[in-house]
């Protein structure tokens, strides 16, 4: 042995991947591979598959394990060093709650989903790319639980994310986007989350977003982020490759990776909504504006990934003009919604300070004081009232991505939008030309959806009224809710950087209402 | 015009420094930009690190695999060998 040529990395990848390849003898391939063809693409010769990152599980290991090593010191000396204290402001860690309880149980869902794709694919290639992103995403998901166990020692809205997972009305938006890729076949799948969701969209997530929470002091966070979108590198290359693959194998594959592409794109656009938010509002130190990153990484990488895949007969996702259009009014409308049912989440909303309206006067210079900034002093001008202004109407949500129909007319920043579409003898309801087309595509699909208001109003959510319901989710009322300058956290926070006096006062007058 | 940039973001560490500093000298059109923790590198049609940049560099072997540990995210079709770790458009 000692006298064989070392092999290169081509090779050695070629011994781990395609000798793993054999053609079975006593059962029919279609058997062993039944989810491979019913999606309507066709796959002459796995062989064509091309591995763009060749790691070989012992290169795999060995990364991923200094990998760990490295986030798992700074997690450990984040918490020996009581680091929560070091954060900017309390406030921010809303934008963590947000974050751990909307998407660590994503990461467990694409770990499943990884598992299943990996499983059903023909070859071998794309069996272990999917089997390497399936462990990823559970170290993923490992990662976040041990940063929420830090958390949750001394901030609310922490303690029972995963049931919450399945029941609050938000967190039902990232849900239903993962079970709805799930519920696809394998190309669907890898359509939707490697390619529409990581390769097009999680760089928002974790490029402005975590660069944020470094920024606000949250070592902890910084260090899973970057930890899990190193991986996510391979995912986007595994995403792209399907892509160039399927498109490669058969011109009668193209429609139906653009009509994915389209709906995929837009389903995600509209969950990221929830990022806007958190970039533009949750933030105390600020990295970037929504609109900023959306021109960084949609307009710009964006467009030079569809330019690229033009050659394939690929043109632009449909609608992201709309998204385009809605960039500079997208996260103050998802932040009224919430500041409207701050009494329902299980984080903390408020209204921007003078500083920060600033910022967004000078960020949106055409659209902030003309509709937002009224909005936000007359809400303000109701909580010195003592009108902390709480909506107790529950919202019609759409159908397909599950978000309370407050989005605005593309070119209408004053108007609703509103759509809807007729489906045996029912009506649905959605918040956009591109959630209707793909309610329209399947309607047999979306009409089981699990919408939160609906069920309850069909009593299925622990009762009719606001303490049940919350009751329900296991939301503590008074404690995980309600604005932040009425909450324990902050009280917590005010004691614990030496401002006690203040802190009781808030507390006595919480206590009161 | 086709908009045809590529990119990589590394974290903003000891580790990462002689790569961004490789990239730098392998890469006369690629434009660097710091945020915090991150290091964002645009070039146009395509981006190289090469392993021997690197080494020379560091002083010691380097295998192109090692980005992974504080690579953040990348932009562009990946072309990996033991010699370097390449990003490009397909143009």
């Amino acid at each position: 042995m000692s006298n064989a040529k070392r092999m290169n990395l081509r090779e050695k990848y070629q011994r781990l991947t395609r000798d793993l390849g054999w053609e079975p003898s006593y059962q029919d391939k279609s058997a062993i591979y039944p989810q491979a063809e019913f999606e309507g693409i066709k796959i002459h010769d796995w062989s064509k598959w091309e591995d763009p990152f060749r790691l070989t599980m012992d290169a795999y290991w060995k990364y991923q394990a200094e990998k760990e090593r490295k986030l798992y010191s700074i997690i450990d000396a984040f918490a020996q060093n009581n680091g929560q204290l070091n954060v900017t402001d309390a406030r921010y860690i809303n934008a963590l709650k947000l974050f751990l309880t909307g998407v660590s149980p994503l990461e467990y869902a694409a770990h499943r989903g990884f598992a299943m794709a990996g499983r059903q694919f023909p070859g071998v290639g794309a069996q272990v790319a999917c089997q390497m992103q399936s462990i990823d995403e559970l170290r993923h998901v490992q990662t976040q639980i041990h940063t929420i166990a830090q958390y949750n020692k001394y901030f609310n809205g922490f303690h029972d994310w995963q049931h919450m997972h399945d029941r609050v009305w938000y967190l039902s938006v990232p849900k239903s986007f993962f079970d709805d890729a799930m519920s696809a076949g394998p190309f669907e799948f890898v359509t939707a989350i490697s390619f529409s969701f990581e390769y097009v969209l999680t760089n928002l997530l974790f490029m402005p977003f975590m660069s944020g929470a470094a920024y606000n002091g949250d070592m902890a966070t910084v260090t899973f982020g970057f930890s899990a979108q190193s991986d996510e590198s391979r995912h986007m290359t595994l995403g792209l490759e399907v892509i160039k693959f399927m498109l490669e194998q058969d011109p009668d594959n193209v429609p139906i990776v653009q009509k994915w592409i389209d709906k995929w794109f837009w389903r995600g656009y509209r969950l990221l909504s929830l990022v806007s938010m958190m970039m533009d509002y949750m933030l105390p130190k600020r990295v970037m504006s929504w609109q900023e990153a959306w021109e960084m990484y949609f307009e710009q990488n964006g467009g030079a990934l569809f330019d690229d895949l033009e050659r394939y007969g690929i043109r632009k996702p449909k609608y992201w003009e709309v998204s385009v259009k809605e960039k500079k009014r997208l996260s103050h409308e998802v932040w009224s919604v919430f500041y409207n049912y701050g009494h329902a989440a299980a984080f903390h909303s408020w209204l921007p300070d003078e500083s920060e309206m600033a910022w967004l006067s000078e960020k949106y210079p055409e659209t902030f004081d003309k509709y937002y900034r009224p909005r936000f002093e007359y809400w303000a001008e109701q909580h010195a009232r003592g009108n902390r202004y709480y909506n107790d109407s529950l919202p019609q949500l759409c159908q397909t991505c599950q978000i309370p129909m407050a989005f605005t007319e593309p070119d209408d920043p004053t108007t609703i939008c509103y759509r809807s579409s007729e489906y045996q003898g029912e009506r649905y309801h959605f918040c956009s030309d591109g959630c209707k087309d793909i309610f329209d595509d399947e309607p047999e699909k979306y009409v089981q959806a699990w919408l939160p208001v609906h069920q309850i109003y069909q009593g299925n959510c622990g009762g009719a009224s606001v303490p049940e319901v919350l009751e329900w989710y296991h939301l503590v009322h008074g404690q995980d809710n309600l604005d932040y300058r009425d909450s324990q956290d902050y009280a917590n926070w005010m004691r614990w950087k030496g401002l006690a006096e203040e802190a009781e006062e808030t507390l006595a007058k919480a206590a009161n209402e | 015009m086709t908009n045809n940039t590529v990119y990589i973001a590394l974290q903003n560490n000891e580790e990462a420094r002689p790569i961004i500093e490789a990239i730098e000298q392998d890469n006369r059109d690629a434009t660097i930009e710091h945020f915090p923790a991150m290091v964002k590198i645009d070039a146009p049609g395509q981006l190289v690190i090469k392993r021997e940049t690197v080494e020379e560099l560091i002083g010691r072997d380097w295998d192109p695999q090692e980005i992974h540990i504080n690579l953040i995210s990348i932009s562009g079709n990946v072309d990996e060998t033991e010699d370097a770790f390449r990003l490009e458009r397909l143009r």
